[in-house]
């Protein structure tokens, strides 16, 4: 009998060898005449501890991590396959602290599984929401989303129910389903791993998401530099179309839906809803005004669900266990869990998936393990580039939309950049400014002019303290300009970390006492 | 539809649900400053000027893409919305250059004029405008990329009116700007517009660049004098002595705010080298210049010497339907008056036999304003962008909305809109393909084919005609139209006919596409030999044909370049040469003096007061703006004298009022009961077979239709008016073994014309597209005859 081993395919394991630990793993125990059935699973999101490596012995998955691909025969030696002890084992993965108190709802498949293996994703509970749906009239599917209380997990927080309500009541030939995996946010990588470490997750929410509102047709749009994720999903596309999961009629059900997956443009704003769609009909990735809605007019005008990658992937659990059993977890009006994401300056970077009400400290300090050089957290960013920079401070709030609202601040795609006391806050406002210039689309004149008339004023800030006080008014009236008259949120926000930045770290700006006149 | 209602500034109205906030604001008459939103265009919610105060929105809301709600209230002028308006004015002055004295658009500036309100003097930003490289958009307009403010409105003019996507954005952020498609030239039939949509000076008139500053201009209202459509005019005149710009002047019935390039840009003629302002005669074979008395006196003798020698019918008067009523009206009464019954304003038509059936003014057949609301369409020999430019817009916008547009055309025609199923076959095919379609709608109707027409059916209708007949029939809403190639038709008759049972079997309108600014005029004037003025009977004299087939000895020719604006140039040009006497009455001299024998120059549109009537019908009176140049004399004003001169009574007109009086007191109202396209009978019906290997297809090119389009440099250096060449199926140019791009020689009787070679496959294989109304085609003989194509020795 073989010994099953388990080495990440996830490209955040790639990207630190992974294939070459694998490779060195058939190698090494071919030479040492053991049989090994390799398998290349998702990532556990502990990504400090890429590659990590997992065997399994008596039933329980023991790990070792980080590996190099030299470490392997001195670990075959000590008797990895046999889960012997060695300065790089870590013992049961699953009762590893990072691991152990996490509420892995969407992300409990993730790691453990074969990505690519029907067999696999059913035998853990895989495709037992599709089913389920099957069973339901469209509208009952709709309540099951509404009554979760699942929020859009892209960045607004928009009831996905709402939407789905919305484009089920519309009179159209064709509808669409749209998957938003342009993940451009800084600091994120959540779509990714549900991408390349449990596709059928994703195309099941995707299905489901198709039979709910009369949607036949779906598309994948995924951030260009994510070359694995495009691999791995179109594989899935194809073995669950084989499978007849997807096709003309899911299950013998009669319904139809089909799965394509599109490489994105290669720009941020491109994840912006409405250019989106621009960009899948093959335009150049510019926003639309709205109205008219997505859901009623979206791709090639036609009524069209557009839901972030976890937005879709929380759905399967939703439909297999009820609504109930995810709203049952979070707080207020944020239900559910949400994929966490630690990033920037911190010594475990990785995904942690909490119910929501968990707070930035507790990630940072109980999971994150503080800052990687060791030094004190002055800041951090939470929602991408176009969140607020939260003080110390403010790092006890819950993680819950409408708290960070009320602070001035966004959860966003929950992605968490920290940065310790050696950061320029000036210089990450005048950075939020450069990024916005670079990555407007140009259309409306707030965001195109004022991005990068902005930096242009925060720059003359840092090099001429005296003038500090009179460009940091009209830095205001700039931020005002941008907030209250861009057509959309990549303009309407990027003023978030520029004001946070100087309401927060006066300092840094060369201004005295802190000012709390946030817009 | 529910009404909504809504209060802005305290003023309570009620609107449609669907309608904007700037809908309701602009019902009102409240004004909310935009440079973005057109009415006429989609919502691009990008300039976000028109940011206004919502009760109970969280932000400033875009008026222009905000929908009413029921009890909405908005502000418009608060503090609140002021700040927000301003706060966006601020940025697009960072990049605007503020030079506006040096600025072509100054003193008519959107930017400049919502500056001046909200504008706070000295920018408080000290880095460098933005500066952007500008762009030669061709001979029309002209650019000052700096200046723009990316509002959008001139990408979405051509992707949603003009149909071609003449100019685009290209880069992102701050580096995106305003390109041309592949850096081609704007320059489709309607480009102009774009420089009235663009709200800055970032698109003007290249002709009229630094000519004047909007505030030394008079401005007058006109009419175009090209197409049918009756497009209405601002001409701007400097200083009483020039027309310097000519812009839209909004009539949603007709032209809505748009006109087409040649509206726009064809004053240039007014003013060209060309214009005749002296009266001249022919003495022993030299042209000299005389004084108005002399060259009167001249024509007078002339003609009267021909009447007193062979007869009143060895006189013929052609006349242009771009002429006015008046002009048109007071030609035939002195024509007729002298006894003569041959006058003519259908230079290129060939095909007379309706004159006899037909009692009303051949016309439009629907209101203008109706084109916007077809839902299916078949139009019959027409090169429709280059015939009507603006019918086209409209048509266009229809077809966006669903309408079926269908062709029955001698060459597959890129109408720049979505076309449905299309019957292309060479000209002499086109009443076989017309009577394909009449059959399969009576097939549907389960009716025969009228019996009248059973001789023209062959067969069953193919599958093409039976796709138009299913859309004609689909609903109601459709419509047949005839275009100027069909008006050109040797067989005109007998497609008149066929449309004609089209539509009462469809009980849909059918009409013509009216070809000149006055060709209804034309007809209520009297300008036709069998129709006296508004359709009266009249002793019945020869049509044009006739009169170039069978010369006359005399002729009275007014506002025409008979070699350019007739059907058969060379045999028009032998007619005239061979005549005694041939009075012509031009605003230009052109090649006048190879045909004429007295020249008296007249008054453009511009220089004298006049009425058009439109091919709906619509009478249009209009004043000069100018005085006439030179010593040219108003047109009615030198018939007048001509009248008194021959001692014809009644030609005692004190004003051009006296002369509409004479028509008739009350035009608008007898105007619409003259109109008709009603047949007392059928033609004779003919189905000809080909007469020969190539079948020439000349229409007449839009810059090329009348003597004003000629002489506008502008126009003339467009791509359209550039490109003249022979049009042939790729096959035909390989069976005669020429090459696409080589220089062909086109052989028509005793003419040859020398021209390049093009490939097109959706020109029938045994034709030519060759333009007519071109210099270079003059020498050759039936717009729609045969031709021989040969390689050059
Ligand atoms: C500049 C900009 C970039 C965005 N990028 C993304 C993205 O990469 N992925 C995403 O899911 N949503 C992104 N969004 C949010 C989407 O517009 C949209 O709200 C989301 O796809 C809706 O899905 P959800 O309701 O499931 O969140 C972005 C929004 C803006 C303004
Ligand atoms: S805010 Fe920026 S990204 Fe959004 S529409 Fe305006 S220019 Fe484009
Ligand atoms: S050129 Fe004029 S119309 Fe076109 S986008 Fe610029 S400002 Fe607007
Ligand atoms: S006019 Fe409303 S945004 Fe431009």
């Amino acid at each position: 009998m073989s010994i099953t081993v388990y080495v990440p395919r996830d490209s955040a394991a790639l990207a630190v060898g992974a294939d070459e630990v694998a490779a060195a793993l058939q190698e090494q125990a071919a030479k040492r005449g053991a049989k090994i059935s390799l398998v290349r699973n998702g990532s556990r999101g502990l990504l400090w501890l890429e590659p990590m490596v997992e065997v399994v012995v008596n039933g329980k998955r023991l790990a070792y991590g980080p590996v190099a691909p030299e470490d392997v025969a001195g670990l075959l030696d000590a008797g990895l396959l046999e889960g012997k002890a060695h300065p790089l084992a870590l013992g049961d993965i699953a009762e590893h602290p990072y691991l152990k108190n996490q509420e892995r709802l969407t992300f409990a498949r993730v790691g453990i599984t074969d990505p690519l293996s029907l067999e696999d994703y059913q035998a853990h509970e895989g495709f037992a929401g599709l089913r389920a749906a099957l069973k339901l009239a469209p509208a009952d599917i709709v309540q099951q989303v509404l009554d979760s209380g699942l929020r859009g997990r892209g960045g607004a927080g928009f009831p996905a129910g709402i939407k789905w309500k919305t484009v089920l009541g519309a009179q159209a030939a064709q509808k669409y389903i749209v998957v938003n995996a342009d993940e451009g946010d800084s600091g994120t990588f959540a779509d990714r791993m549900v991408m390349e470490g449990d596709p059928y997750m994703l195309i099941e929410g995707m299905a489901i998401a198709g039979i709910a509102v009369g949607a036949t047709k779906g598309y994948v749009y995924i951030r260009s530099e994510y070359p694995d994720a495009v691999k791995v999903m179109e594989a899935a596309v194809e073995r669950a179309t084989a499978a007849g999961f997807l096709g003309d009629s899911i299950l013998g059900s009669g319904k139809a839906f089909r799965i394509i997956v599109r490489k994105a443009a290669g720009s941020y704003v491109c994840g912006e809803e409405t250019a989106l769609l621009e960009s899948l009909e093959g335009k150049r990735g510019i926003v639309r005004a709205k109205p008219p809605l997505p859901a009623l007019a979206g791709l090639f005008g036609q009524p069209t669900v557009i839901n972030n990658v976890l937005t879709l992937a929380a759905v399967p659990f939703i439909l297999a266990r009820g609504p109930k059993a995810y709203a049952d977890f979070g707080m207020g009006r944020s239900r559910g869990t949400l994929p966490f994401q630690l990033a920037g300056n911190i010594r475990h970077g990785g995904l942690v998936e909490k119910a929501f009400g968990v707070t930035a400290r507790e990630l940072i300090e109980t999971y994150g393990g503080g800052t990687e050089s060791g030094r004190p957290v002055r800041s951090v960013q939470i929602g991408g580039p176009l969140g607020a920079y939260l003080p110390d401070s403010l790092l006890d709030l819950p993680m819950d939309y409408e708290a960070l609202a009320a602070k001035g601040a966004v959860l966003g795609h929950g992605g968490l950049v920290v940065f310790d006391d050696t950061v320029d806050m000036a210089e990450q406002a005048r950075y939020a400014m450069e990024f916005c210039a670079i990555e407007s689309c140009g259309k409306c004149t707030p965001c195109r002019i004022g991005s990068t008339r902005g930096a242009e004023v925060i720059q003359r800030l840092q090099a001429k303290p005296a003038e500090a006080p009179v460009q940091a008014k009209l830095l205001r009236d700039l931020c005002d300009t941008m907030l209250n008259g861009s057509l959309c949120a990549m303009g309407g926000m990027t003023p978030y970390p520029v004001l946070s930045a100087l309401d927060h770290f006066p300092e840094d700006f060369h201004l005295a006492a802190p000012k709390h006149q946030a817009a | 539809m529910a009404l909504l209602n809504i209060e802005i500034d305290g003023q309570s109205t009620q609107v449609e649900s669907g309608r904007t906030v700037m809908d309701a604001a602009r019902k009102l008459g409240i004004k909310i400053p935009h440079f973005c939103y057109h009415r006429k265009l989609s919502i691009a919610a990008n300039c976000r000027m028109c940011l206004v105060q919502v009760e109970k929105a969280p932000k400033p809301l875009p008026a222009c893409a905000t929908p009413v709600v029921e009890g909405m209230k908005v502000q418009t002028h608060s503090d609140y919305a002021v700040k927000a308006q301003k706060g966006v004015m601020e940025f697009l002055l960072i990049n605007h250059p503020l030079d506006c004295p040096i600025c072509d658009q100054g003193g008519e500036c959107k930017l400049q004029d919502l500056s001046v309100g909200y504008g706070g003097g000295a920018s408080r930003y000290q880095e460098r405008k933005r500066v952007v490289s500008n762009k030669d958009l061709g001979s029309l307009i002209s650019t000052d990329m700096t200046r723009c403010i990316l509002c959008t409105r001139c990408v979405r003019y051509g992707q949603e009116i003009a149909g071609i996507m003449e100019l685009g954005v290209g880069g992102r952020g701050e580096h995106s700007e305003i390109l041309a498609f592949m850096d081609l030239t704007v320059d489709s039939e309607v480009s102009g517009n774009a420089i009235d949509l663009c709200p800055v000076g970032a698109l003007t008139s290249k002709p009229f660049r630094f000519k004047a500053r909007s505030w030394e201009l008079a401005d007058h209202p006109g009419v175009s004098p090209h197409d049918g459509l009756g497009t209405n005019l601002e001409v701007q005149v400097k200083l009483n002595r020039e027309v310097v710009r000519v812009l839209p002047r909004n009539n949603d019935a007709v032209n809505e705010c748009w006109l087409s390039d040649r509206d726009r840009f064809s004053y240039q003629a007014l003013h060209s080298e060309d214009r005749l302002t002296r009266p001249m005669v022919k003495r022993n074979g030299q042209w000299v210049e005389v004084q108005w008395a002399e060259a009167l006196q001249a024509a007078v003798d002339g003609l009267d010497a021909v009447r007193k020698t062979h007869g009143p019918e060895a006189l013929g008067a052609l006349l242009s339907p771009h002429q006015t009523l008046e002009e048109l009206f007071l030609a035939q009464k002195l024509m007729r008056e002298l006894g003569v019954h041959n006058i003519d304003h259908r230079l290129r038509q060939t095909d007379f036999s309706l004159d006899p059936l037909q009692h009303g003014a051949p016309w439009l057949g629907m209101p203008v304003a109706d084109w916007s609301a077809l839902k299916s369409c078949l139009i019959v020999g027409s090169a429709l962008r280059q015939e009507q430019p603006l019918l086209s817009v409209r048509l266009r916008r229809s077809a966006g909305q669903g309408a079926r547009v269908h062709l029955v055309n001698p060459f597959a025609d890129d109408l720049a809109m979505p076309l449905g199923a299309q019957l292309i076959g060479k000209p002499s095919e086109l009443p076989g393909l017309l009577a394909q379609v009449v059959q399969a709608v009576a097939q549907r109707k389960g009716m025969p084919m009228p019996a009248a027409l059973q001789p023209l059916s062959s067969g069953q209708p193919s599958a093409q005609a039976d796709a138009i007949a299913e859309s004609l029939l689909r609903e109601s809403g459709s419509a047949v139209m005839l275009g100027h190639l069909a008006q050109h038709h040797a067989q005109f008759g007998t497609l008149y006919a066929l449309a004609q049972a089209l539509a009462q079997l469809l009980d849909c309108p059918m009409g013509v596409l009216g070809e000149a600014a006055n060709s209804v005029g034309a007809y209520l004037a009297g300008a036709v030999p069998h129709r006296g003025p508004l359709g009266t009977h009249a002793a019945t004299g020869l049509d044009a044909q006739a009169m170039l087939r069978t010369p006359r000895k005399a002729y009275l020719v007014m506002g025409l370049e008979p070699q350019l604006d007739s059907a058969d140039p060379a045999a028009t040009l032998a007619a005239l040469q061979s005549a005694e006497c041939v009075v012509a009455l031009t605003a230009f001299k052109g090649q006048a003096p190879e045909w004429a024998t007295v020249l008296l120059p007249v008054a453009p549109f511009t220089e004298t007061a006049g009425t058009y009537v439109s091919m709906e019908g619509r009478v249009q009176s209009f004043n000069g703006v100018l005085a006439p140049q030179g010593d040219a004399r108003p047109a009615w004003k030198v018939l007048r004298v001509l009248g008194n001169l021959f001692d014809l009574s009644g030609f005692d007109f004190e004003s051009i009022a006296d002369v509409r009086t004479e028509i008739t007191p009350d035009l608008s109202v007898v105007v619409p009961q003259t109109l008709g396209n009603g047949l007392s009978g059928l033609p004779p019906l003919k189905v000809r077979a080909s007469l020969g290997t190539i079948e020439r297809i000349g229409d007449v090119p839009v810059y090329h239709a009348d003597p004003l389009v000629r002489r506008s440099p502008a126009l003339q250096a467009t791509r359209l008016a550039q490109t003249v060449q022979v049009t042939v199926h790729p096959q035909l140019g390989q069976r005669l073994g020429l090459a696409a791009g080589v220089t062909v020689r086109v052989r028509q009787g005793d003419g040859t014309a020398e021209l390049p070679l093009a490939f097109d496959a959706g020109i029938p294989e045994g034709c030519a597209r060759i333009p007519a109304g071109h210099p270079l085609t003059a020498g050759l003989g039936d717009a729609l005859g045969m031709v021989a194509l040969e390689a050059l020795a």
